[in-house]
């Protein structure tokens, strides 16, 4: 991509060391990353700590707490069943997680001189580790509740015999492809969301220096780029319940064998 | 032609597969809202499969983006 005007939308996805650490052969530096994780992780714990004072008469700031623990509770129950009582901690997790990094993300911080706000979860080594952590819950779950049968899901119910051959491999290639989608689905989403802003961004500063016709192409933009960040703060919520459903949906496969 | 010009229309050849995508997310939400107007009673109890197709649809525009990207920037 030849580098116009000097904007480069790929920047805003850099690790950079803020505290350089380094053990042997390690580098273990606190990045822009782990700072921003870090900042979401205090973020959920003082929403959390500040709604659980266990009132009698729920004030609102519990009733968000509450609305928040309900909705999972909830997803758990629909979709795994009475079973999913074991896996709310973790779908709860999961969920706020993703939530808070890709809100804090799309947080306009960069206003404020020297801080550059940061999506932990545009980068597949972040999305990539949570999907393998539902990936192998669901390993674990099934094999340590149904042994070797849990290799059944591999056949589906009323499957004719000399079908099985053919059906088998599909459904395990179908299997064995779920971490991959799962981690690349919310990283190419939020990825695509923030170049999206960044190039049509650029067009806005790039056309204030273009006469009148350059301003008529940055005004299009700014009106532009006001929708995309309504669909953004959208596909935030929606990426995140997703991640949490699938999850949900994979560990009712390990509980009950379809 | 060479290398450099390949590549800008091979990831704009590649960024068809998002607009293809689209129309199966429109697909998806249209036709859920096509059968929920029919029988609103019903409609609350399938919203989890609606996000689940959603997702399945999307999910391919998604790698089509990707590979757009790969291209775009491989050397």
């Amino acid at each position: 991509m030849a580098a116009e005007g000097g904007i480069d939308p790929m920047h805003q996805f850099r690790v950079e060391p803020l505290v350089p650490l380094h053990i042997g052969p390690y580098d273990i530096s606190l990045t822009n990353s782990s700072a921003w994780m870090l900042a979401g992780l205090a973020l959920i714990f003082g929403f959390m700590v500040l709604g659980m004072k266990r009132q009698l008469v729920p004030g609102r700031w519990q009733m968000a707490v509450e609305g928040l623990t309900g909705f999972i509770d909830g997803l758990a129950r629909v979709n795994i069943g009475p079973e999913g009582k074991a896996f709310v901690p973790y779908l709860f997790s999961l969920f706020t997680f993703i939530l808070v990094a890709n809100l804090l993300g799309l947080m306009p911080f960069g206003i404020i001189p020297g801080v550059h706000s940061f999506t932990t979860t545009s980068h597949f080594s972040i999305t990539g580790v949570l999907a393998l952590l539902s990936f192998s819950m669901v390993l674990i779950v099934g094999f340590w509740r149904h042994g070797l049968r849990f290799f059944s899901l591999f056949v589906p119910h009323g499957t004719p015999l000399p079908m099985i051959p053919l059906i088998a491999p599909i459904e395990f290639i179908s299997f064995m492809v779920r971490p991959f989608s799962l981690g690349l689905r919310l990283f190419v989403a939020m990825i695509a969301g923030h170049i999206l802003m960044e190039v049509f961004g650029s067009f806005i500063v790039s056309g204030l220096g273009g006469g009148p016709m350059g301003w008529a192409v940055g005004g299009l933009s700014f009106l532009f780029i006001m929708f995309v960040v309504a669909l953004e703060l959208l596909m935030c919520v929606i990426q995140a319940y997703v991640f949490s459903l699938l999850t949900a949906l994979y560990l009712h496969d390990a509980v009950h064998l379809h | 032609m060479d290398f450099a010009s390949a590549q800008v229309i091979g990831a704009g050849l590649a960024a068809i597969g998002v607009g293809a995508a689209a129309i199966g997310v429109g697909n998806v939400f249209g036709s859920f809202l096509e059968s929920a107007l029919r029988n609103p009673a019903a409609a609350d109890g399938q919203q989890g499969r609606l996000f689940i197709g959603f997702a399945a649809a999307e999910l391919l525009g998604l790698i089509a983006f990707a590979v757009a990207m790969i291209i775009l920037y491989a050397r």
